[in-house]
């Protein structure tokens, strides 16, 4: 399983890496970033890019940074960076719940955050964080640049809102306020399998009723999202059972699931039912 | 000369394997290259079912670099390949070609080879090589209707009957009838290592050479030699380390031929080896097989005839194992119950996927899921418990040798020894058994979805008839045991050692085993069926036993003593009493030398052939007992208590032992929750990665606990060793399912492997119900 | 047809001159132009672990880089653990607790074992079967492994 040849390019700069992709992705030329899911399927031959643009080597895309209430991530930011105390706050609580879940620890050292974002699996557990807190991407092109909100840039099955000539130099994500209670969930046969579904859920108390209410799907749907539904039935309710089974069921009534050969549709219902119920019972 | 002779028997030492594979120095099929060798690539059918029209390698051939493409045109001469036991004539229409011709009959059937300089350019030729295939409907299901393989012949070569009694008259007397139907799902070996071969012509010697053989060199050496035409002295198969075996690595497949055939038309060295994607379509499949069984029981839950109609998937052709795997199930369903009426057929079907073959514990594994599915359901018809209905039926110790007029691996079933019972309270104690079942029942009433499960089951091994090894003391002090057997990473060296140091007198440090070379003794049985440990290390303590004879009588000599005075501790030869002058063993070596003064007329050389037979193979058994607790909102099975007993007969080295039993049981494991190969009703392949082929991980694992009985040495062979290569995986499929069900309610689960969405469905009709 | 890169690797701190196409896995690399059979290939699509080395400390799938990758970082391989003669504790500790059967799956454990262990000396059981998940054994079960792993962890954690 050897991939098909390519020309390599490994640009110094993201103005570099810009114009390499203009110039070469009308000939199939694509970015590599951690190549944990671009390589294998090039091992497969199902990806068979005529060039690639190694981004590993540009220093300014390796930023992690808290910029007021805005937390940027770059381009080459691994996984293993938010297994740590290195984000503060609630949303570094999450990140590093999250990332747990994410593959194996080799995988973690070489994947990215924007890669993953990039790549819209529907599985992939950092679009279900840019989903489930309005995350934008942050694509640039030799035209520019444009700001994603999250709810714009997915767009189906590993489709995004990215122009052939774009990369996502960068994903933001809000940093929640102190006492924002979170709770992330995820069911796969194994674990570090690809997920069958997953719920993040967020909410603040106000006089002992949820407020700013968010639930998120990933792994059930074509892509990750926000299920209004189901924050319907948690926005000013106290915690506690009922609201959470609610909101699961809502949830569950809400999506559009994807069916395979081992999960039908209606055993990613009840996945995303028990999975909300059970992330709203960890953030409690 | 101090000190009395070590003990290696029984001894858990570490291996004498180990050292090169943790410095990364092994020498697995793909570490083997050979200068201006070629590599090469097979391109496989894409369809499962097809005629092949038309293949053009115009464009392929134009790559830099590729030396030759190969089809069924090129290598007309060579016929297919043929069952390892030799010549049968109703199952040969449906052996497999090297290369496909005519049709196609499954997804990755070789239909063309190319060779080239390099592997990454032969994978770019073979891309470019146009396979135009007319796709025809695809079989899936060995238990429909069997229809047409060729003009002439159905996808039904023959049907597997066996049976003795009485069938007949026992339903009529039943006092109850159970019914099942069940089915195992296809899984198979799945090594670290996929399959590699290079083929190595040596013009100078006129040899031909098979490098990164397994498994069974010798037998493959006489069914190539007759394959290609040549003697068995001019071809050679050499095997280095092996990445795990299984039953699935070491049967001759077509790339093996490709490339010997290959290397001595090209004249140049031929490497291949195969990418995991291959491996998962190409490789041998196994344990796919559909049962429909009926248990005629008396009034008091003894079984009085077992009617047994199975469906057993084959894939598109007949491998190399014939029906074995068939009429192993056939032969060893029954169990460790007494079975007064018996009549099975196996329906051996033909499907258009991945020929099928074994796969550790081979028709065990299967019908353990199947009797002890029974033994379950025929306790909940009767309102007995599980154990109690088990021990109605075991056999009793009194009862052995107990002879079924069944065949298994064309050898009659014979039980040599074995306390089943004894067992089944050694296993129910060491767990707790009745405390289980009232932790259970109290978390049961708590809301939780928890079960209990047990199965018991009688492996065999030590398939015979013979086998042979030569013991040689070198000067230096040095032993090498030249032995015909195999290794797949089991252990099979350290063995092996232990047993000829114990017998020799001297250390297990100091002895060499060879194996897996054809050209370094003429006979051979590998490594396969749980066979080594007893009838290699018994030819070896029966070849060490003769060196030690010779050693002693030339010491006497030497040292002016009697035989029955000397003995050999840590390689010195000395009085028993310690009194004395003594002599190293490589020293009596030397006075044994051809060119020895001192020699007299014994035969030169300190060395001496050994020899083991045995007419029937030898029986351990088991019992594995499970606890499970079933996540309501996902489904998901989660292992708590896992419980192996297994009588060994004689453990020579029980932390081998363990490792065999552990690391089987992984793989059980894996058949029974996680692994499946799947296909669409085209017969494409699903399961062609490791992401959706899933093989369990150490987080999978639970904590197993682990009983190894030597209640039951077998008495076919005097180191009393039954093997325990099998034991782990046999009946791992039987007891999940046994808990599994427990924790349902019962009835419920009739197939392998059990996996979340299906026991969430039944979680949600049960709540529903209610 | 491809172009050729001439790069430097540095394995276990020697020096590889090699030159290859882009394309070339930095796992072929190691084994076939550096001759380092030692890491092994299972499966070619970053699942196993089998091809496990470190890079710059860190473990990673060497079947998932490229070999141009690769130049300017710091490679362990298998072969580099032993020093002379002296086993490094985690081989010991294989052999000891047979923590391997067929061997083919030894040197990427070891290498994820060696990597994750540098880093993170403290690691909870837990954590640590959870890190051993990584990687595919076939023969073993896991047991010894995660017997021998940890057994390593625990004197490096009482080693002051």
């Amino acid at each position: 399983m050897k991939p098909a040849s390519f020309i390599y390019h490994a640009p110094r700069s993201t103005d570099e890496a810009v114009s390499l992709l203009a110039e070469l992705a009308p000939q199939d030329g694509r970015i590599l970033a951690g190549g944990q899911s671009l390589v294998p399927t090039m091992a497969f031959r199902m990806a068979r890019p005529a060039h690639l643009i190694d981004i590993n080597g540009i220093a300014e895309l390796a930023k992690l940074s808290v910029s007021g209430l805005v937390l940027s991530i770059g381009a080459c930011v691994r996984h293993a960076a938010f297994d740590s105390d290195t984000v503060p706050g609630v949303t570094g609580d999450l990140l590093r719940k999250v990332v747990h879940n994410i593959a194996h620890y080799p995988i973690r050292t070489r994947g990215t955050f924007c890669g993953s974002v990039a790549n819209a699996d529907p599985a992939s557990e950092w679009c279900c964080v840019m989903a489930s807190l309005d995350g934008i991407a942050v694509a640039r092109s030799q035209r520019g640049t444009r700001r994603l909100p999250a709810s714009e840039f997915y767009q189906g099955i590993m489709a995004t809102a990215l122009a052939e000539d774009e990369m996502v130099v960068a994903a933001e994500l809000p940093m929640l306020p102190a006492g924002t209670r979170t709770g992330f969930v995820e069911f796969s046969r194994r674990k570090g399998d690809f997920a069958i579904a997953m719920a993040l859920v967020a909410y603040r108390l106000e006089n002992g009723a949820m407020v700013e209410p968010r639930v998120g799907i990933g792994g059930a749907e074509a892509h990750a999202r926000r299920i209004g539904a189901a924050e319907d039935a948690l926005r000013g309710q106290a915690p506690g059972a009922e609201a959470f089974s609610a909101a699961g069921v809502a949830a569950a009534a809400a999506i559009d699931p994807l069916e395979d050969i081992n999960n039908s549709a209606d055993y990613r219902r009840g996945l995303v039912r028990t999975l909300v119920t059970r992330a709203l019972e960890s953030a409690a | 000369m101090t000190g009395k002779p070590t003990a290696w028997i029984g001894a858990s030492v570490a291996r004498l394997e180990d050292r090169p594979l943790v410095t990364g120095r092994g020498r697995f099929a793909d570490d083997i290259s050979f200068p201006h060798q070629l590599h090469m690539r097979m391109v496989r059918s894409a369809y499962a079912h097809g005629r092949l029209s038309r293949i053009d390698t115009s464009e392929a051939l134009a790559v830099r670099g590729v030396v030759a493409i190969w089809t069924a045109a090129d290598i007309a001469d060579l016929p297919p390949i043929d069952f390892r036991e030799g010549p049968n004539e109703t199952l040969a229409p449906f052996r497999q070609s090297v290369l496909a011709s005519g049709h196609v009959r499954y997804a990755g059937e070789p239909v063309a080879a190319v060779f080239a300089t390099d592997p990454y350019v032969a994978e770019d030729a073979a891309d470019l090589v146009e396979v135009v295939i007319d796709e025809l409907d695809a079989v899936i299901d060995a238990a429909d209707e069997p229809s047409e393989f060729a003009k002439g012949l159905t996808t039904e070569p023959t049907i597997c009957r066996q049976g003795f009694g009485d069938i007949a008259d026992a339903f009529k007397h039943a006092a109850k009838i159970v019914e099942l139907d069940l089915a195992i799902g296809r899984h198979s070996a799945v090594p670290l290592e996929t399959r590699g071969a290079i083929g190595r012509y040596d013009a100078a010697r006129d040899v031909l050479e098979l490098h990164g053989a397994a498994k069974v060199p010798h037998r493959n050496r006489e069914s190539l030699s007759r394959m290609l035409g040549r003697s068995t002295g001019g071809i050679h198969l050499y095997e280095s380390h092996v990445g795990g075996g299984f039953g699935v690595r070491g049967e001759i497949y077509p790339e093996d031929i490709l490339v010997l055939v290959a290397a001595m038309r090209l004249g140049r060295p031929v490497k291949w080896i195969e990418d995991r994607r291959e491996h998962m379509i190409a490789a041998n499949h196994s344990r796919q097989q559909r049962h429909r069984i009926r248990a005629a029981v008396d009034a008091d839950g003894r079984l009085l005839g077992i009617d047994d109609q199975f469906y057993h998937d084959q894939g598109a052709y007949i491998r190399t194992h014939g029906t074995r795997i068939a009429d192993m199930s056939c032969g060893i369903l029954p169990g460790p119950y007494r079975l007064p009426n018996y009549r099975v057929n196996g329906h051996f079907r033909l499907t258009n996927k991945t020929p099928a073959a074994t796969y550790r514990s081979p028709g065990r594994y299967e019908t353990n899921f199947v009797r002890e599915r029974l033994m379950d359901a025929i306790a909940r018809e009767f309102g007995l418990s599980r154990i109690e209905i088990r021990r109605r039926n075991l056999i009793a110790p009194e009862e052995m040798p107990y002879a079924r007029p069944l065949l298994a691996l064309g050898d009659e079933v014979v039980l040599d020894s074995g306390h089943y019972e004894a067992l089944l309270d050694k296993a129910l104690a060491r767990c707790n058994w009745d405390r289980l079942e009232r932790e259970v029942q109290a978390r049961r009433k708590a809301g939780e979805l928890v079960g209990l499960g047990v199965a018991m089951y009688v492996e065999k091994s030590g398939l015979g008839p013979i086998d042979g090894v030569r013991v040689h003391v070198h000067p230096s002090g040095e032993v090498e045991v030249i032995t015909g057997g195999a290794s797949v990473g089991q252990g099979f060296e350290t063995v092996v050692a232990q047993v000829c140091a114990e017998v020799l007198g001297i250390d297990y440090r100091k002895i060499r085993v060879v194996h897996g070379q054809t050209d370094r003794i003429e006979y051979g049985i590998g490594a396969h069926a749980t066979r080594a440990t007893v009838m290699t290390a018994n030819a070896t303590a029966n070849a060490a036993a003769a060196v030690r004879a010779k050693a002693l009588d030339m010491a006497a000599q030497l040292l002016q003593s009697s035989v029955g005075d000397l003995t050999i501790v840590n390689g010195v030869i000395g009085r028993h009493d310690g009194k004395g002058a003594t002599i190293t063993l490589g020293d009596t070596a030397h006075h044994l030398r051809p060119m020895s003064s001192t020699r007299g007329e014994r035969v030169p050389s300190l060395s001496a052939d050994g020899w083991f037979t045995t007419e029937h193979m030898t029986y351990p058994y088991g019992v594995q007992i499970a606890q499970v607790k079933i996540d309501q909102g996902t489904g998901r099975v989660d292992v708590e208590k896992m419980l192996i007993a297994f009588d060994v007969g004689r453990a020579i080295n029980p932390m081998l032992v363990r490792g065999q039993l552990v690391g089987g049981y992984a793989q059980g494991l894996g058949g029974a929750l996680f692994e499946e190969f799947q296909y669409d009703e085209r017969g494409q392949p699903l399961s062609v990665t490791f992401a959706d082929y899933l093989l369990p991980t150490a987080g999978d694992m639970p904590e197993l606990d682990v009983l190894i009985a030597e209640d039951a040495p077998s008495p076919r062979n005097p180191l009393g060793i039954k093997g325990a290569g099998e034991g782990g995986v046999a009946a791992v499929g039987a007891v999940i399912a046994s808990a599994v069900d427990d924790a349902l309610g019962g009835g419920l689960i009739t197939q392998l492997p059990i996996t979340p969405q299906a026991l969430k469905a039944i979680i949600d009709q049960r709540k529903a119900g209610k | 047809m491809s172009e050729r890169h001439d790069i430097n690797l540095k394995i276990n701190g020697a020096d590889y001159a090699v030159s290859v196409e882009a394309r070339r896995t930095l796992v072929d690399t190691i084994r076939d132009n550096c001759g380092l059979t030692g890491t092994h290939i299972g499966c070619e699509h970053g699942v196993c672990g089998a091809c496990t080395v470190l890079v710059d400390g860190e473990p990673v799938r060497s079947c998932l880089m490229f070999a141009v990758q690769a130049q300017g970082r710091e490679i362990r391989t298998v072969e580099g653990l032993q020093q002379g003669d002296r086993l490094h504790p985690l081989q010991e500790a294989f052999m000891q607790h047979h923590a391997l059967q067929c061997g083919f799956c030894t040197p990427g454990f070891l290498m994820l074992a060696v990597g994750v262990l540098e880093k993170h000396a403290d690691l909870s059981d837990e954590e640590l079967i959870d890190v051993l998940s990584s990687n595919l054994c076939r023969c073993t079960g896991y047991e010894n492994i995660i017997k021998a792993v940890r057994a390593v962890a625990e004197s490096m954690k009482a080693r002051p």
